[in-house]
């Protein structure tokens, strides 16, 4: 199969879906002749013009806004929001707006509203563009929240992301959109809800979403040498969660590895090791193990910001705390 | 500019050179992955710094952005602090923790760089609220882009802090471009600067360019702070030389206009002439200017780079107390 960079099967998802609907529109901050901060949106302001590509002032709260408004009126918008950083300015927008609008309603409105934007640390970027912030969408109901981690997901998501009929939050990682992965030519999308399995193994369960996958995988490369199977999980989006395949898989290993880059506190990690102490406590034969950022802000330093995240080494670390061979 | 002494136009000078070959050398250390993140130079548009650093006095408060090296310089930063900290070094104004993005300093009352745009406007309205309260006649400095100014929070601040009459003078560094996006395309009404008549405040349009109009301006909206009539706005019109950062080619923007604004806008070369034509400065006091920031800034790099990294059993202590 080819392989292609993550932003370029963004830009395929987007093209395929722009010529399908005539409805779906790219609203956001530097995605005209610069074609995105990450150039995902490479020539799309001459292959659609500016009335389907809409470079916009620097207005975070008025681009959600006008997301909202105009998927209330018809259409289906994907703004962006340059980084995860700055969704802080249009919050009210968000969590009061588009994530209650049908609920409050009774379902008189809806709104098909994707927000692309994107996370994480790892490129010396600082305390204020390299935050893990999916565990504030995540808490607010009405909120779908995606974080793909390979090409071939991050194309089949955001088509499903852009025919939902509900406000989508797709959170990409800054560190991943150069890697190349395959993506089949003809066309597919990948529903919300359903976990992949990255790798299959018998010891220990690995959870893992977005760049941590990568890690992840590299852990389990390691600790294969040592004789330890790991099966891991990637959730792809955390709203819906696929809370299934993540206790089957723990029926099968008995043991859990929950890794985030978002610091623990309160966050994703954290709520899915809850669920699967209630839910499967009699299948765990060992405590369950987070691995997960420091409740730090992230610093300029590259020393301490690698210090501030998990790596592979911290993952087999943890794994051989409950796993003994 | 008659009233200023000989000596203190000097010092403008040596100011304007400094910035200049800082962020000259800025771009070569990130060009060599010596400094790396994001580092957005302010070459072209140094006057506006030293002007309005050169209208307040020590005692007043400055707020900076994300292209804020130049505002630092103005206000008398060290140049080795700054350069450590660009290093990410433990010597560095943030111990290393903020790098080009949020360089800050309590003794020298500059209040932080900025990494979202527009994040140091509704600050600026509190240290004005402080200023006021305090009743000492201090004044605050908000330093902004014109990308800047079409986000809520410029039009919140600047509504608050003339309701209040706070000393807060706002002074736009319109550079034409916000990222890739022309302020000819994204303010809506003609100029940043008529915006003010929405708040009721004085609003200049100026050539920021042009060190001198910059410094006869802040100090006339500086006076008017102190004396209780609240905030103006400044719309200081300049141009930024290069791409958003060092990687950006900036191939959007329009050559001619450019190298017009590279070629007679040149911000620290006409106020050389300046001074020259007014016999104040020569051929070889320039020479010696040069010579003597140019061992500044090698020091700086020297002693950024002899500087030690952070410790790392240090910031895992600390994280505990977060
Ligand atoms: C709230 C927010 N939105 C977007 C960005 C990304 N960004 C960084 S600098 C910049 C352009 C700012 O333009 P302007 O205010 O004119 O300042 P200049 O870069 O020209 O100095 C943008 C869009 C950001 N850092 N913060
Ligand atoms: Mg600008």
């Amino acid at each position: 199969m080819r392989e292609i960079e993550y932003r370029e099967a963004i830009r395929e998802a987007v093209i395929e879906e722009m010529d399908s609907d005539e409805k779906v529109f790219l609203i956001g901050e530097d995605i005209g002749v610069y074609g995105g901060a990450f150039r995902a949106y490479k020539g799309l302001i001459d292959k659609y013009g500016p009335e389907r590509v809409i470079n916009t002032p620097i207005s975070e709260a008025a681009i959600i806004g006008a997301g909202i408004g105009a998927a209330l009126t018809g259409y289906r918008p994907i703004a962006e929001i340059m980084f995860i950083d700055f969704t802080t300015l249009t919050m009210d927008q968000i969590v009061n707006q588009a994530a209650k609008i049908r609920y409050m309603t009774g379902d008189s409105l809806n709104v098909p509203l994707v927000i692309r934007t994107q996370g994480g640390a790892g490129r010396g970027v600082a305390a204020q563009h390299s935050q893990s912030l999916e565990a504030w969408f995540y808490h607010v109901p009405g909120l779908k929240v995606v974080m793909p981690a390979t090409s071939y997901d991050v194309k089949g998501l955001l088509k499903t992301a852009i025919r939902d009929d509900n406000p989508v939050m797709f959170i990409e990682h800054k560190m991943i959109y150069l890697n190349k992965g395959p993506v089949p030519e003809e066309e597919y999308t990948i529903p919300f809800g359903k976990a992949d399995i990255k790798r299959e193994g018998e010891d220990v369960t690995i959870f893992a979403y977005s760049n941590m996958v990568f890690k992840s995988l590299e852990a389990a490369g390691e600790l294969q040498k040592d004789g330890i199977s790991c099966e891991i999980i990637d959730p792809r989006t955390l709203v819906p969660l696929d809370i299934e395949a993540i206790i089957s898989s723990v029926k099968k290993t008995g043991r859990l590895v929950v890794v985030s880059e978002a610091c623990r506190r309160g966050s994703v990690a954290s709520d899915i090791s809850a669920m699967v102490t209630e839910e499967a406590f009699d299948f765990l034969d060992a405590p369950i193990k987070i691995v997960a950022g420091l409740n730090t802000p992230i610093p300029y330093n590259s020393t301490l910001e690698q210090a501030s995240i998990p790596h592979a080494a911290d993952i087999v670390k943890a794994v051989k705390e409950i796993v003994k061979k | 500019m008659t009233n200023i002494s000989k000596e203190a136009k000097i010092e403008m000078l040596k100011k304007l050179i400094e910035i200049r070959r800082f962020e000259e050398k800025t771009v070569q250390l990130y060009q060599t992955a010596k400094i790396w993140g994001y580092l957005h130079p302010s070459l072209g548009q140094e006057a506006i710094a030293v002007g309005a650093c050169s209208a307040i006095t020590g005692d007043d408060y400055i707020v900076s952005t994300h292209r804020g090296h130049g505002h630092c310089i103005a206000k008398g930063a060290n140049l080795n602090l700054m350069m450590a900290e660009l290093l990410g070094k433990a010597t560095g104004y943030c111990k290393g923790r903020g790098g080009s993005m949020h360089i800050a300093d309590t003794e020298l009352k500059m209040l932080g760089a900025n990494g979202i745009v527009g994040g140091g406007i509704p600050i600026s309205v509190g240290a004005g609220f402080s200023c006021k309260m305090d009743g000492n006649g201090k004044v605050v400095i908000c330093f902004f882009g014109d990308g800047a100014s079409n986000n809520g929070v410029f039009h919140e601040s600047l509504n608050m802090a003339s309701v209040f009459k706070l000393p807060v003078i706002y002074i736009c560094e319109n550079n034409l471009y916000a990222i890739s996006m022309c302020s000819r395309e994204s303010v809506a009404c003609k100029n940043v600067g008529d915006r003010a008549s929405s708040y009721g405040m004085p609003g200049y349009i100026i050539d920021g360019n042009d060190l001198t109009e910059v410094y006869e301006t802040v100090k006339k909206a500086a006076d008017d702070a102190r004396k209780g009539n609240g905030p103006s706005l400044i719309e200081a019109q300049t141009y930024r030389w290069g791409g958003h950062h060092p990687n950006d080619p900036g191939a959007y923007k329009d050559k001619e206009e450019a190298d017009y604004y590279k070629k007679e806008k040149d911000p620290v070369v006409n106020f050389k002439k300046k001074l020259m034509a007014e016999g104040i400065i020569t051929d070889r006091d320039i020479d010696k200017f040069e010579d003597e920031i140019k061992k500044m800034i090698d020091d700086s790099v020297k002693f950024a780079e002899e500087s030690p990294e952070p410790e790392l059993d240090k910031f895992l202590e600390e994280v505990k107390q977060i």
